[in-house]
């Protein structure tokens, strides 16, 4: 067991420094210079050349390629992560500001997908083939199709136009005032949640349908055991496994999916600073908040991956 | 003379024979994937029809999506149009109906170049072992370490705007799905038997990749491909809404969404049209691409779902 989790953090930090290496090429491989892309070449012909000089060396990006991957290294070690050129503020705290609204909105979805998608799933499998059967797996096919942006939309336009409500469209947090922060996060994370819930619910019916055909929960049946304990007792705990990896994967789906659903329900959090650092070619901001979503999504895949060695005794041995 | 003739006929009747065969095993499999999956066969037809709209457009259009009429401005749907218009007056139908073209070419092109160049890169990295195996799993790792819409960001931010642009970044987030999945093809062909004996009597190994692995990477290719279009969908759709896709004005689904929002307060038919079409050319897809997974290898069921 120890040899596992060792190994397998050792492949999530080998993977976090390619991760760190990719983003750091991207973002040199602008093309032109960056001034130009920063300020537009009707800006850019204002600077002096003095000017230019010293922006480019303020920015850190007149030094050899390796000094600067190595500048950015400390800078994530220091906690500052480096400066944003448009606003005052290091790209850390960018992130202590607005980081836990997103992180809030990625986690309430979770707990929404798992809520709606397993419970679906289970009535999915209980009795296949069956109407609610059938409605259940339409839906959740439809909601696979639906894109969660236009969702969003969708909602706040309905809101706006039946009830004339607005979510607040400041940074509140849950320490200020739980009320307002909850106005701001429940939206982003219902549609999110649901969009997963359909992957979950889909995955649970297929994983139950498997282990049904199981012999021991023959045995079980057989024995007498009431159809719905069965199926949450004996089936259920072998068929989640998968389910457990595939909401891991999932997280891709959130961290992506949270910054176009951010900005159409307008929540000010990190996926809506993403989408204005990349319009304004704001580099600093966009490789370290780029770097932040890999090193998420590496972190709650390696955890699924220990979960799941911890769940089943089987994988271990491996 | 006659006899060559008699032979000749002889043959062509053989010939027609296969041809008839094969006609038969094609429509066989088409029929029974309308008798067991008729949805999947739905999807189809409203795919081909929407290939077919996008194709169509200026003949089909009933006006010109960038022409601003500003006598009909933010206009609810009438008789004039269907749709309704925007804010400087163009008209939402045509808009939905050119907005499938750049839709469909760029999931078409990202899902070809990204499945293509991924699955090539699997055959490879399979087949060959070693080293280069290790090294390439490891790069594909970090491919799939990033959320695809924010590696796609990135990657547009940093080669620029455009159409070309966006297929590009949309095919890399696409390369490791392709990759890992030809991999485990390659990796249980190349023990095959016949794989053996071709290398036996000294086929190269190019030739052994390109002649005996590579047909048989074909089917899952294929299901990759259609399961993946879908994705390639919302997500051009995404970087259309977020301002950072095919710039304006160039009519597209998404930003057609990111437009809806310059007004105060959205027009509904903004917002409703050009959605419904994303969900429904993604519906189509993704049934369409079940269908054929099921159909051709039902085997990869669940192994390569497409994810957002």
């Amino acid at each position: 067991m120890q040899k596992y989790l060792l190994r397998r953090i050792l492949y999530g930090l080998l993977t976090l420094f390619g991760v760190s290496v990719i983003i750091f090429m991207v973002m040199r491989i602008l093309p032109g210079d960056p001034l130009v892309a920063m300020f537009g070449m009707e800006g850019f012909m204002k600077l002096s050349a003095a000017d230019r000089a010293r922006i480019m060396e303020d920015l850190g990006l007149s030094d050899p390629l390796l000094v600067q991957y190595v500048g950015w290294m400390k800078a994530i070690a220091s906690g500052s992560l480096g400066k944003s050129f448009f606003r005052g503020e290091s790209v850390g705290e960018i992130i202590m500001h607005r980081g836990p609204l997103s992180a809030q909105i990625g986690m309430m979805s979770v707990v929404i997908s798992w809520m709606v998608g397993l419970p679906v799933g289970i009535i999915s499998a209980f009795r296949p083939n069956s109407i609610s059967d059938h409605v259940a797996r339409s839906v959740s096919i439809l909601f696979l199709a639906i894109p969660g942006f236009w969702l969003a939309m969708l909602i706040v336009l309905a809101l706006l136009f039946w009830f004339n409500y607005k979510a607040p469209l400041l940074v509140v947090h849950v320490w200020q005032d739980p009320w307002m922060n909850f106005q701001l996060v429940i939206g982003p994370a219902i549609v999110l949640g649901l969009g997963q819930g359909a992957y979950i619910a889909r995955m649970s019916r297929s994983c139950l349908l498997e282990v049904i055909r199981e012999d021991y929960v023959r045995t079980a049946r057989a024995k007498g055991v009431i159809e719905w304990l069965v199926v949450i007792r004996h089936a259920l705990p072998n068929a989640l496994l998968p389910v457990i990896t595939l909401s891991g994967i999932l997280m891709g789906f959130v961290l992506g999916g949270s910054v176009a659903i951010e900005q159409a329900f307008g929540v000010p959090g990190l996926g809506r600073t993403l989408v204005t650092a990349v319009i304004e070619r704001d580099i600093i901001v966009v490789q370290n908040l780029v770097f932040l979503y890999g090193v998420i999504f590496i972190l709650i895949n390696v955890m699924v991956d220990l979960s799941y060695a911890w769940l089943d005794p089987r994988i271990r041995y491996h | 003379m006659k006899q060559q003739g008699n032979l000749q006929s002889i043959v062509s009747s053989a010939e027609s024979v296969t041809k008839v065969r094969r006609w038969r095993a094609a429509t066989g499999t088409l029929s029974t994937l309308v008798r067991h999956n008729p949805t999947a066969m739905g999807g189809g037809i409203v795919g081909l029809l929407i290939v077919f709209l996008a194709l169509t457009a200026p003949l089909i259009a009933p006006y010109d999506p960038l022409k601003a009429d500003f006598r009909r401005m933010a206009k609810s749907p009438d008789t004039h149009n269907y749709f309704g218009t925007d804010q400087i007056g163009r008209d939402t139908m045509s808009r939905v109906i050119y907005g499938a073209r750049s839709s469909l070419v760029v999931s078409f092109g990202a899902v070809l170049l990204g499945t293509t160049v991924g699955s090539l890169w699997g055959l490879a990295s399979g087949y060959l072992g070693g080293k280069f195996d290790i090294t390439s799993q490891r790069i594909m790792e970090i491919l799939q370490a990033f959320p695809d819409l924010i590696l796609a960001m990135a990657i547009s931010m940093a080669i620029g705007t455009g159409m070309r642009a966006v297929i590009v970044a949309i095919a890399v987030t696409r390369i490791p799905f392709g990759g890992r999945v030809i991999r485990s093809v390659a990796l249980t062909v190349k023990e095959l038997a016949y794989v053996e004996a071709g290398r036996s009597v000294g086929a190269s190994q190019l030739r052994i990749m390109g002649l005996h692995i590579l047909p048989q990477c074909l089917a899952p290719y294929l299901v990759l491909a259609t399961t993946h279009l879908g994705v390639a969908i919302i997500i051009e759709a995404a970087l259309g809404f977020l301002g950072v896709g095919i710039p304006p004005p160039t009519p597209t689904w998404g930003n057609m969404l990111a437009d809806s929002l310059t007004s105060l307060v959205p027009h509904w038919w903004l917002v409703f049209f050009p959605g419904l079409a994303i969900t429904v050319t993604v519906l189509a897809f993704n049934l369409l691409g079940d269908g054929i997974r099921d159909t051709l290898d039902p085997r990869l069921r669940g192994s390569i779902g497409s994810r957002g």
